[in-house]
């Protein structure tokens, strides 16, 4: 069961790294406006 | 007339010239359009970012005040094609928008804090079953506890306040229960783990509140984005005032940036912007918007006006006075104090429910603890069984039952065309048996139009081209009629009098009948039809009395039927004289009614109807109205209603039909059927719960199953009746095809667009 030591972590770890990643998300403002960025993807004038 | 238009009350200044505005932007539909605007007002010299949020709506601009203003950055993006009008967030919205950032917050962190708790708990559950050692469960046990303690005091904070809340003002709500259950599950499982028990309720504590939070994320979000809307749309029709600065230059500012004491001028065929004192000119006012009357007021100097009262003959200069000191806004107000307090006493059926159920749960678990005692168990074993009651019958289903019903329902009404100013409407209006509606502006639309039935119709083409030149709000109504909206050139309004113009060689006039040479004619039908107002019209030899009036809603008639098919008792209240209101009501076969009514008038004709136990729904749209559409049990009015209308209705409904009106009620009836059979599931899931739990034979594996279970099956109940109500709502025969149409196309768009285009015309 010793591996316990290193799996728990990890799992613990893997669960903060995707809570942070979506408080930071939150907080610039990746959820503002979700239509908008579904639209913003169309226009392809920046391409060539 | 030169004038400049002054923003300045929206724009918020930053450091070295920087400013900063919100708008609501009208037309936008598509990418291109976010693209247009952005590279249009970029282009623009001064302009630092400009940012269309597309899901509101709204366009955040800024700049540097040097080099540009922001009448010019309206305009620029007024020559793009799309309407833009300046924006102050309201501070309800802000405080909406922070408490439903926080709420995800929580909702994110009990969604971690639950699943790495409930992979914990699975482990630990088989290993029960199988070979685990009392050691490793605890390592597991104190591993759950280091994440669930901190995760639940963050998350369940919002239970918490609301429960600390109600207990302060000794009452109970389901927050009650709530926090009561998290809090003892989460320490019975710290002392469970201390003591190397088996079992412990981390994973069904935290869950419990992942459940809730979603449930009240939600609610708050849907709330949130009628809110939105709603304050999309009320700036949009915001009206633009002309104020007299001290050199005497005219400014055009938005109605909400006036000040006491500014001086404004009100030109014929212009709605006067704010309540205030004549100083100068004569005119006359139609105040139906206001008092519901629809006969025109002579006005001179020193007499007090109203804002959305309709400046017909005369220029006007008007003195605003700070809002709320007129004689009929003190009445209005004096009125609303009473009656809103009346209102405050009705009980949510949620909060109804907890009420009974908190003593119950509390009390079931403490003759639990004591009925093991009595049976001879150890004081630990019946502390822990008495619990576990409370635990399982924490009410998770019971605290979404209603809330989930009532995000699907306000959905559906949002489409439907009804903005909900609160979520227990639902219920209210469910309730309703009597409908009292307001005539002007109510049944009928907000602007007269031509009765075109008696004209010829190239003689109403030929008005309609003419008045396209006048600014005379009669003019406007015959305006509406014409096909080709092409003015003639060459057209010339004489003011108090008509337009003219030379059509075919030959000259037309539309006007007074004096105007047009009439004066001595009689025209059939002129002298009996009371509630019209008439304008001339003659072309060569030919000449016409154009009828204009109050008309019904296009679907008044129908719409009155069905509701009167579905048992409600129908009455209209009206201030206007009887005359006109009896008309209506005979159009409409509804055989109460009441005409002349002062605000007070209608107010205890509305509590005589409630102390016989009716249900009054109000729908009216004048500040008459405001106290009436409080003191009832419910309310809807019309977008098109006086500001202090709106803020006291519970709804408002969008567009002209009136069929949002039915639709509000059928929604919410089948919405209340659902929370009553929500409520069922949940007390049949206790019935069967809590004699296991009493028994003492909950695990915690049983206790997250049967809390998921429930909570999940209460939530589908609700989204279920999402495909079903509103079509049994409209397989009535008695509801016209118009409004099934009308019930299966409305969807946002379509009713933006509906919206809009009654602001633009």
């Amino acid at each position: 069961m010793n591996v316990l030591i290193f799996l728990v972590p990890i799992a613990l770890g893997l669960g903060l790294t995707g809570l942070a990643a979506f408080l930071w998300s939150l907080r610039s403002g990746q959820y503002d406006d979700l239509d908008g960025a579904a639209l913003r993807i169309l226009p392809d004038d920046d391409i060539g | 007339m030169a004038e400049t238009l002054d923003l300045s009350a929206f724009v918020e200044r930053g450091e070295a010239g920087a400013a900063h505005m919100t708008l609501a932007v009208d037309g936008v539909g598509c990418a291109g359009c976010i693209r247009k605007i952005e590279g249009g007002l970029a282009k623009l010299p001064g302009v630092i970012d400009a940012r269309l949020n597309f899901t509101q709506r709204r366009l955040s601009v800024d700049w540097r005040d040097a080099e540009i203003d922001a009448a010019g950055i309206v305009r620029a993006i007024e020559k793009l094609g799309y309407g833009a009008h300046p924006f102050a967030p309201a501070r309800v919205e802000a405080a909406e928008e922070r408490e439903s950032k926080r709420l995800l917050r929580c909702l994110a962190v009990a969604g971690f804090a639950a699943m790495n708790v409930m992979l914990l708990s699975v482990s630990v559950w088989s290993g029960n079953a199988s070979d685990m050692t009392g050691e490793t469960r605890d390592v597991f046990h104190w591993l759950s506890a280091l994440i669930a303690l901190p995760a639940a005091a963050y998350a369940g904070m919002p239970f918490f306040q609301s429960a600390f809340g109600a207990i302060r003002s000794r009452e109970l709500n389901m927050d009650v229960p709530i926090s009561v259950g998290v809090t003892l599950a989460l320490l019975l499982s710290v002392y469970e783990t201390a003591t190397h028990a088996a079992h412990a309720y981390f994973d069904s504590a935290i869950m419990l509140l992942f459940f809730l939070l979603c449930g009240r994320y939600l609610d708050q979000m849907v709330r949130r984005k009628a809110r939105i809307f709603a304050g999309n749309l009320a700036s949009l029709k915001a009206d633009y005032a002309h104020r007299l600065t001290e050199r005497g230059e005219l400014v055009r500012l938005p109605a909400d940036a006036l000040r006491p004491d500014d001086r404004i001028l009100v030109r014929p065929g212009e709605k006067i912007p704010a309540d205030g004192t004549i100083i100068s000119g004569t005119s006359e006012i139609d105040e139906s918007l206001v008092t519901g009357e629809t006969a025109r007021r002579a006005v001179g100097a020193g007499a007090a006006v109203y804002a959305g009262s309709i400046n017909f003959s005369g220029a006007l200069t008007v003195r605003v006075i700070a809002a709320g000191t007129g004689t009929l806004v003190d009445e209005v107000e004096r009125l609303l104090d009473k009656a809103t307090e009346a209102k405050s006493r009705t009980v949510r059926l949620a909060d109804r429910v907890s009420r009974l159920y908190a003593p119950v749960v509390h009390a079931t678990a403490a003759l639990t603890a004591v009925g093991w005692l009595v049976a001879g168990a150890s004081v630990h074993d019946s502390l822990v069984t008495a619990i576990a009651v409370l635990i399982i019958t924490c009410p998770c289903a019971l605290a979404l039952a209603i809330p989930a019903v009532q995000v699907v329902a306000t959905g559906q009404l949002f489409r439907a065309g009804v903005i909900l100013n609160g979520g227990d409407v639902i219920e209210r209006l469910a309730a309703v048996d009597t409908i009292v509606f307001d005539k002007t502006g109510t049944l009928t639309l907000p602007e007269p139009s031509v009765d075109a039935a008696a004209i010829d119709p190239d003689l109403l083409e030929r008005a309609a081209r003419l008045a396209l030149s006048s600014r005379h709000p009669l003019a406007a109504a015959v305006a509406a009629c014409a096909r080709e909206r092409v003015p003639y050139p060459g057209a010339v309004e004489e003011p108090g009098a008509g337009v003219r113009a030379v059509i075919d060689g030959f000259e037309a006039r539309l006007g007074s009948k004096e105007f047009c040479g009439l004066s001595g004619r009689v025209f059939p039908g002129e002298a009996r039809d009371a509630a019209a107002s008439f304008i001339a019209f003659s072309h060569a030899a030919k000449a016409a009395l154009i009828p204009v009036r109050q008309t019904l809603r296009p679907d008044a008639i129908a719409v009155t039927a069905a509701l009167a098919a579905h048992g409600c008792k129908l009455m209209i209240m009206s201030g206007d004289r009887a005359a006109a209101v009896a008309p209506i009501a005979a159009q409409l076969s509804i055989g109460e009614w009441q005409a002349g009514l002062k605000p007070a008038d209608k107010i205890a004709a509305i509590e005589e109807l409630k102390r016989e136990g009716r249900k009054v729904l109000m729908v009216g749209d004048g500040l008459n109205d405001a106290p009436a559409l409080a003191a009832a049990d419910v309310s809807i009015s019309p977008i098109t209603a006086a500001h202090l209308t709106q803020a006291h209705a519970d709804a408002l409904f969008l567009g002209e039909p009136l069929a949002p009106v039915f639709r509000a009620l059928a929604i919410s009836r089948g919405a209340r059927a659902v929370m009553k059979q929500n409520l069922a599931l949940a007390v049949i899931y206790n019935a069967l719960a809590v004699p296991i739990a009493i028994a003492g034979l909950v695990t915690p594996l049983i206790a997250a199953a049967a809390m998921s279970a429930s909570s999940i099956l209460v939530t589908l109940n609700a989204l279920r009746t999402r495909l079903t109500f509103l079509d049994r709502a409209f397989a009535n025969p008695q509801a016209s095809p118009a409004q099934a149409e009308a019930a299966e196309h409305d969807s946002i768009p379509s009713v933006h667009i509906a919206a809009s285009a009654e602001l633009s015309s």
